[in-house]
């Protein structure tokens, strides 16, 4: 039987501390959509996603509305666009962006990934052109989702498209600059990129995926803060154990919404991710978890290893309470997304090379960073290197998500609204990594790579 | 299918007959009850049984919302599943 302090306990962590799902992403294959009339396939995709995907929000408002519990946000991946579109004779992929689009808003989601390319190995024709058409297709659309895999432990890092995305990320900075360059906070640069990550914008449904299906996202950053308040100045073995017992709680209510959710809209569950995700919200901020743990200011000394307990002890906790666990299941650091790491990048404390630390030990990587506008490609590109070189060789997924804003510099703010938040410019390195980058050519696989 | 009903909120004579008369109309029978004064405030928690409910779960929530709202205090309903997974294995 329930205890009256448990049902209190849940609810206090709903109303104050922000417990909530943060997304239920339906993955959904566009395979049969391949059509050499660009007219054709684009409305084969629109058709497939806003049938299969018509009832995801109702059902997710009514399982809300049931359990008591948010769900923020309804999404959508579907098939890497660039291997759907490669069979049409379009010379560049934006109307597939278009389709995409409408189909989101015919369905009425938050997001849909899936705008995507995996080169991780080479391009092919239709990867680069996928590529190309980002800074258009991001900027013509608002609900579309962007990602490109440029690295992966077994296959090494393709620097002739780690070069390539300098620039898109340039450009997409360019074209969506009036909206502080909205366009980039929904493009993501992968490393490892997994097939099965509910979270946006790196979201898309896998090739070694089914049909279609339901997968789950799971957060509580306030929840894990709240109940480490209660072990004030103990040992750190006992903060790792208060972090899982909680990640055990928020895990197994995101098992229930994902069952629940694969019943009502009769898909298979996929996965739950058992990634702790920030809102800019007071209260609800993955900085402010490691600053209960004793350090004054995130980013300080300590951080890297405060941040590897933490992200331990999530999968730990979150590992028995679910069936299938999947995605990037790691405590996530987007700078503009999380009110703790604003204000400690704003203090000075925060710094990209201190962030590009934290990414060895946990979720994802640089994510929805400012910098100056005037950063060129090659610095772009040369970041994205880096933290490729990150997730190469510690077998994990790493990412990037800047927004390079023209005319922004470091100390200027930018405002992306709702859940991206906001942030400071953030200083990058002067000096040129442009020789480096413009080698261009591969970044053979590391010699772990060889296991069989 | 069970439900279950908290309300918090200033302690005043007639909460828990209200809250009796407004699920009864719906024909939602109750199977638990505990109620406490907690750090002054009035807290009770109910099971619900919602199987033979003559109503969806979208209007009787609803309802007790509009009831709170009329007494002020915070009435919700919410599947019992839901308190199950995050505190029994």
């Amino acid at each position: 039987m329930l205890n009256r302090k448990d049902i209190l306990s849940t609810i206090e962590m709903i109303d104050q501390q922000h417990l909530d799902i943060r997304t239920i992403t339906m993955g959904i294959s566009l395979y049969d959509c391949c059509d050499g009339s660009v007219k054709r396939a684009c409305d084969k995709i629109t058709d497939k996603i806003s049938h299969y995907a018509e009832k995801l929000v109702s059902t997710g408002e009514a399982i809300e509305i049931e359990y008591g519990i948010p769900i923020v946000n309804k999404r959508i991946s579907v098939s890497p666009i660039a291997v759907i579109a490669a069979a049409s004779d379009s010379p560049d992929y934006v109307p597939f962006a278009a389709a995409l689009d409408k189909a989101a808003k015919n369905c009425g989601v938050n997001f849909i990934g899936g705008f995507s390319a995996l080169v991780q190995k080479g391009m092919t024709k239709a990867d680069e052109k996928l590529i190309r058409s980002i800074p258009e297709a991001l900027a013509s659309t608002d609900l579309v989702c962007a990602s490109v895999n440029v690295g992966s432990t077994k296959a090494g890092i393709n620097m002739d498209a780690v070069a390539l995305m300098g620039q898109i990320v340039k450009e997409t900075a360019a074209l969506t600059k009036d909206r502080d360059g909205l366009g980039c906070a929904k493009l993501v640069v992968f490393c490892n990129a997994v097939e099965d990550n509910p979270f946006m914008a790196g979201a898309f449904h896998g090739t070694g995926e089914a049909e279609r299906v339901i997968n789950v996202g799971v957060s509580g950053p306030g929840v894990v803060h709240h109940a480490l308040q209660a072990v004030k100045g103990a040992p750190l073995d006992v903060v790792a154990e208060t972090v899982k017992k909680t990640a055990f709680r928020v895990t197994r209510m995101g098992q229930l919404v994902a069952m629940e959710a694969s019943r009502r809209l009769d898909t298979p569950f996929g996965i739950v991710d058992l990634s702790l995700a920030p809102t800019p919200a007071v209260g609800d901020s993955v900085a402010r978890i490691l600053e209960e743990m004793g350090l004054e200011v995130c980013g300080t000394h300590g951080t890297t290893a405060a941040l590897a307990l933490l992200n331990d002890a999530v999968k730990k906790g979150g590992i028995m309470a679910s069936s299938s666990v999947g995605g990037l299941s790691g405590a996530f650091i987007p700078v503009s997304e999380d009110e703790g790491m604003i204000a400690a990048a704003v203090q000075g404390t925060l710094t990209i090379d201190k962030l590009e630390a934290l990414t060895c030990v946990c979720s994802v990587g640089l994510d929805m960073i400012a910098v100056p506008g005037n950063t060129p490609a090659e610095t772009v590109a040369a970041i994205i290197a880096d933290e490729a070189a990150i997730g190469m060789v510690n077998s994990k997924t790493t990412a990037v998500r800047l927004l390079p804003v023209p005319g922004k510099k470091v100390g200027d703010r930018i405002e992306l609204g709702g859940l991206l938040g906001s942030a400071p410019v953030m200083p990058v390195h002067a000096e040129s990594s442009s020789d480096f980058v413009l080698r261009g050519g591969h970044i053979p696989a590391p010699v772990h790579s060889l296991r069989n | 299918m069970n439900a279950i009903v908290t309300v918090v909120g200033q302690d005043r004579v007639g909460i828990i007959a209200a809250i009796c008369v407004r699920l009864s109309s719906f024909n939602i029978n109750i199977l638990d009850i505990s109620q406490t004064i907690l750090e002054g405030n009035f807290t009770m928690v109910m099971a619900v049984d919602i199987r033979e409910a003559n109503a969806s779960f979208r209007e009787v929530q609803e309802s007790l919302n509009e009831l709170g709202r009329d007494m002020g205090l915070s009435i919700r309903i919410q599947r019992e599943e839901i308190f199950d997974a995050m505190h029994n294995i």
